[in-house]
């Protein structure tokens, strides 16, 4: 056992102690960070127009003569007075609208916006929240009401919050934001399963090609290397996830607190944080991290094992990383949306998929007894697949120069020592 | 210090090893001798237990092979490697821990080899900075380290420049001295008449001769002599004691090489010869491991042993 402990200490060392390790650990938090901000920025942009518009208004019905407000990107006009000439008059201009407004301008679409292309949504958006600020006034003034009072009795923000019923009381239950967290937790997994796993495979090749490997396993049983590997190579993945969670937490509060207003994505980013039983998704994150990552870690041993270099390994690398792939596309398309379909909870039972699929639904709250089965399956599987990955190992990590197939491998397995 | 009983390893498609047994004794310099894909290294892994058996079992000291032992083992593969990007010192410590050694002590030992050998400035280097001379040396360290009882040695000389070899050899019998048994397998013939106390020889999975190398060179003595005489030289008859395989005329002298007659000896051959010319020389000849090895290897191929 203090063999293991020696290879584990080795393998994590020399991994954390790579400059690439160490870059990885702080750019990967600015990325997200960089991240947010560009998606915010974009995301308030869009809400905005990019170039000037000028609307001509021809209004009919007397109620919006000089009421529009301009703002930087849209000018508004009330020279023309006949829509047949207006329209001749601006049949080639870009970044001109006529817009008309009908005696009974509040008949439905009976408001009409002419361009040479199609009026933008942010465009039409302003326009129709106008009109409709404008002709409330109007209203309010036609029943004697003063809208200045009105608009500061009217200051109240309601917003809906759903609740879920349950045995265990009332809880709140932010679909989005769920959403959300369940697709950043399966899409980590997924990426961390082969980055992880195919570190475990480079380093098996590695000590083949190196051929340090009969030096080694005259020292050690061949399942201690491999064990002690993958192991250490998990440790080098937990190491990295505690400083990204530690640092982007760090990020986020710094961050927090200079764009600390209502409405903006890293407010409700914090806010989701707040609002989610954060320490149960964590815990279920690690253990189908770990879980996952055993189990296909030592798949991915297996097959450095039988390869002479990192380019053959892709005629097995494909059957084994299929069924992560299919839930993951299936993750971030369907099963976010129905995570309590009969799919859904198929996949996250099976060993190979769980890990994925589980991490989706998992934000939903689903069942304990089906949280349960998946967790001691996950177990049983990645036990299973350690005692098949060793067999071969042991085996294929002292094969040379002769091409590997399944059936290779098979014959492998039920060698005797 | 060594028995190998009776063990037969199988792969899928060929048998590696049948029913091979052999001795070595402790303080022993043992050779393993055998063409390519003999089964040597097959061996080598078993004792290093790298693999097991089919059948037949290993004695190391009197008990049968297990995991304590691997501590009292060093073995150095033919095929060479060490971690590429590990610092060479913090390499061979982990090596020697892994075969059993504290970390303090493993630290003195080093230092003392790498001073022995001429590798003090090595310690922070990275495998990939040394040459491969180099590396072969630093490997050699690595073997030794822990001070093992039995060190094993597949090819050790392949890969050294004569240089090294030299040295290398000289540290193998110096660690000899100390007490340690060494096995290695090799190809190199003089190595093993200037090495090795005994040897074994596979062939085709099948081992087909072992013992002291004094014993069998002695046993496959074929009663053949070289002469060397001055003098008028001989007409041979026929009636001579002897039976010439070939002569050579020198500068003043004549060399012949003879096999003796059967129910005669070498005191025949100078009863002979002294009332004729004046000898110079008389030697028998004692056929090297090399051809030893050749006739043994080519028998057992044709299949006329």
């Amino acid at each position: 056992m203090n063999k293991v402990l020696l290879i584990i200490q080795r393998e994590y060392l020399t991994r954390v102690r790579k400059k690439s390790f160490i870059v990885m650990i702080f750019v990967v938090p600015m990325l997200i960070l960089v991240m947010g901000f560009v998606i915010k920025l974009v995301a308030e942009d869009s809400d905005k127009l990019s170039t000037l518009e000028t609307v001509n208004v021809i209004d009919k019905s007397g109620v919006f003569d000089h009421k529009f407000r301009n703002d930087k990107n849209i000018k508004f006009n009330y020279a023309l007075t006949d829509l047949k000439s207006a329209k001749e008059l601006l049949k080639n201009s870009e970044g001109i609208s006529i817009l008309y407004i009908p005696p009974d301008y509040l008949q439905k679409d009976s408001v009409q916006i002419f361009s040479k292309k199609k009026a933008s949504l942010p465009l039409s958006d302003e326009i129709e929240k106008q009109m409709n600020e404008i002709a409330f006034s109007d209203n309010l003034l036609k029943h004697h009401i003063d809208p200045a009072l009105l608009s500061s009795i009217k200051k109240t923000n309601i917003s809906l919050n759903a609740i879920e019923i349950s045995d265990k009381g009332d809880k709140s239950a932010n679909i989005g934001q769920n959403m959300i967290i369940g697709i950043a937790c399966a899409i980590f997994i997924y990426l961390s399963l082969f980055i992880y796993g195919g570190q475990v495979m480079r380093g098996v090749i590695e000590e083949k090609t190196n051929r340090i490997i009969e030096v080694v396993i005259s020292s050690v049983k061949p399942f201690q290397l491999m064990l002690g590997k993958i192991i250490g190579v998990g440790l080098v993945g937990l190491t990295q996830f505690s400083a990204w969670i530690i640092l982007s937490a760090m990020a986020t509060k710094i961050a927090g607190h200079s764009f600390n207003t209502p409405g903006s994505g890293l407010f409700n980013a914090l806010q989701v944080i707040q609002t989610i039983p954060f320490g149960f998704i964590l815990g279920c994150f690690i253990f189908y991290f770990l879980s996952g990552y055993l189990l296909y870690a030592a798949l991915f041993a297996a097959v450095g094992s039988a390869v002479d270099s990192e380019t053959e390994t892709q005629q097995f690398m494909f059957p084994i990383t299929l069924p992560l792939l299919f839930t993951y596309i299936l993750s971030v398309s369907v099963l976010f949306r129905a995570p309590d379909s009969p799919l859904a909870v198929w996949l996250s039972m099976i060993p190979f998929t769980a890990p994925v699929a589980m991490m989706v639904r998992i934000p939903f709250e689903p069942p304990v007894w089906q949280i349960a089965i998946s967790m001691c399956l996950m177990i049983a599987a990645f036990l299973f697949t350690t005692y098949v990955a060793s067999r071969i190992y042991r085996v294929g990590v002292l094969m040379y120069g002769k091409k590997a197939s399944f059936k290779e491998m098979a014959k492998w397995f039920f060698y005797k020592e | 210090m060594l028995s190998i009983r009776n063990i037969v390893k199988q792969y899928a498609g060929h048998r590696a090893l049948s029913d091979v047994s052999l001795e070595v004794e402790s303080g022993q310099i043992f050779g393993l001798l055998g063409p390519n894909g003999a089964g040597k290294t097959s061996l080598i892994r078993i004792v290093n237990q790298i693999t097991a058996p089919d059948s037949g079992e290993v004695y190391f000291k009197g008990e049968k092979l297990n995991q304590s032992h691997i501590e009292r083992i060093g073995y150095l593969p033919e095929e060479r490697g060490l971690y590429k990007k590990m610092e060479i010192g913090e390499q061979m410590i982990y090596l020697a821990r892994l075969k059993g050694l504290s970390r303090a002590e493993a630290q003195k030992r080093l230092k003392f080899w790498f001073e022995k050998l001429g590798m003090e400035t090595w310690w922070k280097k990275k495998i990939e900075e040394l040459s491969k001379g180099m590396q072969q040396k630093a490997q050699f360290v690595a073997t030794v380290l822990h001070e093992p009882d039995l060190i094993i040695l597949d090819e050790p000389f392949s890969g050294f420049d004569p240089v090294n070899a030299e040295l290398i050899k000289d540290e193998i019998l110096e660690l000899n001295k100390k007490g340690a048994t060494i096995l290695f397998s090799t190809h190199r013939m003089e190595s093993v008449e200037e090495l090795c106390d005994a040897i074994a020889l596979i062939n085709k999975s099948h081992k087909i001769l072992d013992g002291k190398v004094k014993h069998i060179r002695n046993s496959y003595r074929n009663e053949t002599y070289f002469v060397e005489y001055a003098g008028e030289q001989i007409i041979f008859d026929g009636n001579q004691p002897f039976e010439v395989v070939n002569e050579a005329i020198g500068d003043d002298s004549y060399t012949i090489k003879i096999k003796l007659a059967e129910g005669h000896n070498s005191n025949d051959i100078l009863h002979y010869l002294i009332p004729r010319v004046r000898v110079n020389m008389l030697q028998e000849v004692i056929p090297s491991m090399h051809e030893i090895f050749i006739e043994k290897v080519n028998l057992n191929t044709t299949g006329h042993e």
